[in-house]
């Protein structure tokens, strides 16, 4: 697994290493085009800027008045006659959600259950295998000015479910609890 | 949808306030997340402007559309409607190999360009077939090494902090393909409500 975090920590040297040279190569001015793109990534982060903030005020409105709570225990009855953990359940709903608040109850199990407990491992894997969804969604589609998206969400609501699901299956197979 | 989803989450917290007398907590929250948005945003200047930098150097370099030409025959079948050599493909591979290696700060600005690409291709406000096949993948969370995972298990000490690669591997191989299906038969659906 070492070697696995060697390539991490390589990749983005060499992705530099790889274009600079090849850039160099075509005598292309290069530092000029870079200057060039990074101008376009100042104008993207402040029009990014509302649609951020809209979606996570709305979403901390929901959290911070209890509702997403209540919403939570309402559903872990539910789902834990499918054998879902209880202590995962808030975590499975908050991930498509905020990114930020599923980090901080993935931290919060681990240092509860511990890292090599069974809900360790499974908030580990669970905060690996999907992503969040909303964040991606606002972020990718506003920056392009996409209004209308389609199914995008439903899409992307339904493959979380399933990732959240395969995580509990394959967790539970591989380490048994 | 997104319109309804936004507002219903702010007026169902503001509702529910209401009678369970939250409503200091709610108004901490919605300034306190304000605040953080902004950070967020100003956070993600250095990043964006960085990979947006380099990768038009690595476009101009005629880089992106030797990744792929690479995995042509993968990423046709899955973006039908991109012509083959569009530079549209290079950043949405970009944004998966990013994915793929853990550098989430990475694959927005190669995502968002990708998606700046897809546009010009469609032309209009509305979502194309191949950004929603893209963002279901992205959703569904490529990924080989969870960098951040990892380090969180270290933090409390694990004895094997990397133990559960190999589960997320999985899990996430599952989700997208899962993902690549459900996508599937929603542009099937959509093909036949609009034949009717």
């Amino acid at each position: 697994m070492s070697f696995i975090s060697t390539i991490s920590s390589w990749m983005i040297p060499l992705i530099i290493l790889i274009v600079l040279i090849s850039a160099s190569w075509k005598k292309l001015p290069s530092y000029e085009l870079f200057v060039e793109g990074g101008k376009e990534g100042i104008q993207m982060a402040f029009s990014l800027l509302p649609f951020l903030l809209g979606m996570m005020v709305s979403i901390a409105i929901l959290r911070g008045s209890g509702a997403l709570d209540a919403f939570i225990s309402m559903l872990s009855p539910l789902l834990q006659a499918f054998g879902v953990p209880p202590d995962i359940v808030p975590l499975s709903i908050i991930r498509p959600i905020s990114g930020t608040a599923a980090l901080g109850m993935t931290t919060e199990l681990i240092n509860t259950h511990g890292p090599d407990s069974f809900i360790g491992r499974l908030a580990s894997t669970m905060q690996g295998s999907t992503d969040t969804t909303l964040y991606i969604i606002t972020v990718y589609f506003g920056a392009v000015g996409i209004r209308r998206m389609g199914d995008a969400l439903k899409v992307g609501l339904l493959a979380d479910l399933i990732g959240i699901i395969a995580s509990i299956v394959i967790v539970t197979i591989v380490f048994a609890r | 949808m997104v319109n309804y989803i936004w507002a219903a989450m702010a007026v169902i917290g503001i509702v529910y306030a209401m009678f369970n007398g939250t409503m200091e907590e709610v108004n901490e929250a919605l300034f306190e997340s304000a605040d953080d948005a902004v950070m967020l945003s100003i956070g993600l200047i250095s990043v964006l402007v960085f990979w947006l930098g380099l990768m038009k150097v690595a476009e101009e370099a005629g880089l992106l559309t030797m990744l792929a030409k690479l995995f042509k025959p993968l990423v046709t079948r899955l973006f039908p409607d991109i012509p083959k050599d569009h530079p549209a493909m290079g950043y949405i591979l970009s944004n998966f190999t990013a994915n793929l290696f853990g550098l989430g700060n990475a694959a927005t600005p190669m995502g968002i360009k990708a998606m700046e690409q897809m546009k010009q291709l469609s032309q209009t406000d509305e979502a194309s077939r191949s950004m929603i096949t893209f963002l279901a993948i992205n959703t569904s969370s490529l990924t080989l090494i969870p960098a951040t995972v990892i380090a969180i298990r270290m933090k409390y000490d694990s004895a094997a902090p990397t133990e559960i690669v190999g589960t997320t591997i999985i899990a996430t191989l599952i989700s997208s393909a899962a993902a690549i299906i459900i996508d599937r038969l929603f542009y099937y659906r959509r093909v036949r409500k609009q034949k009717k």
